[in-house]
């Protein structure tokens, strides 16, 4: 089994990602750089950072570059891709998940911790968690106000692939828990298929004791059991 | 002979004007708008939009307005939140 984590100019949680996948994890794993193709790979990353500057808008650019018709093919293969904080702007701005992420709501650059909800266990990402199970994961963006017009919406919500909520410490999803302003409070979304998950909060800053949460590990755990599954 | 074959390309240049789609926030404007108030300015709305400024060569006016409005859905705007209006004039 091997990963790709695709890497832009502006990229920043790439080593991250990369790290934790293959020392962590356990899983061979590839930087992989934007003009490259994704062919050989079982699953892909698009990590997290400032591609290209957040220039235009963020992820508009790197949702153009080469590397993506790539990552299309892999997708509509049924391969796992997963798309955090940057990376799920650039999944949004490719047309490979719906919807926008917009400034936050107050606008200014969030740097936290937040509680999340598992809505939906079965897909290859949350698989390893139990339903309605409130996960600690670090946030750091300011545009992750995730947005979908009402139509969108009731389709997320009706094909249960609203992956994850931002909630109190309880489980409820208060308008306080809500770091940014998101609809509905979305923190993560999968696509039709549910081989595509994009998230703003940090599973890779949180795969280890020592940082204060390992419930990031267990969404690369579940991805690596899908895989292992196909 | 080749040239009497040639379409003969026009030049024309284009202002695109992208703005968010009426009713969505725009939380930066808002603060903004506090700011002006804060310095004894209110007003009743502000927006904020981005305009690009372009030229480019096509054979008709036609084709022009094809191309730039090719470019918004694709890349210049964001069709999920943005509406944009595109002003084009032939300039040479």
């Amino acid at each position: 089994m091997k990963i790709a984590v695709l890497q832009f100019g502006g990229s920043n949680c790439d080593h991250d990602v990369h790290y934790v996948l293959n020392e962590v994890v356990g899983v061979d794993t590839d930087l992989v750089w934007y003009k490259d193709d994704l062919e050989g790979y079982d699953g892909a990353v698009v990590p997290g950072g400032f591609s290209y500057g957040d220039y235009l808008r963020a992820g508009a650019i790197a949702a153009r570059a080469p590397i993506m018709n790539s990552l299309r093919k892999m997708a509509d293969k049924g391969l796992p891709v997963i798309g955090i904080c940057n990376g799920f702007q650039i999944l949004v701005e490719s047309g490979l998940l719906p919807g926008a992420l917009m400034t936050n709501r107050y606008p200014k650059f969030r740097c936290d911790w937040a509680n999340l909800r598992v809505e939906n266990n079965v897909s290859p990402f949350t698989r390893s968690f139990k339903k309605g199970e409130v996960i600690r994961l670090p946030i750091a963006h300011k545009e992750g106000n995730y947005f979908a017009d009402e139509h969108t919406l009731s389709k997320l919500n009706a094909q249960d692939r609203v992956a994850f909520r931002y909630v109190d410490e309880q489980g409820n999803t208060t308008d306080e828990a809500n770091p940014n302003g998101s609809i509905e409070n979305i923190a993560g979304i999968l696509n039709e298929k549910g081989n595509i998950l994009g998230m703003m909060p940090h599973p890779e800053r949180a795969s280890e004791e020592i940082l204060g949460s390992r419930d990031g590990k267990k969404i690369f755990d579940s991805m690596m059991e899908y895989i292992t599954s196909l | 002979m080749v040239s009497d074959f040639e379409v003969s390309k026009m030049q024309y240049h284009a202002e695109v004007t992208i703005g968010l789609k009426s009713g969505m926030l725009d939380p930066e404007a808002t603060t903004i708008k506090k700011a002006l108030e804060h310095l004894g300015y209110p007003t009743n709305s502000l927006q904020m939009q981005k305009r690009f400024i372009l030229d480019l060569d096509a054979a008709s006016r036609d084709e022009a307005r094809f191309k730039v409005d090719e470019m918004c859905n694709r890349l210049l705007a964001n069709p999920v939140i943005h509406n944009y209006e595109i002003v084009l004039e032939e300039s040479g």
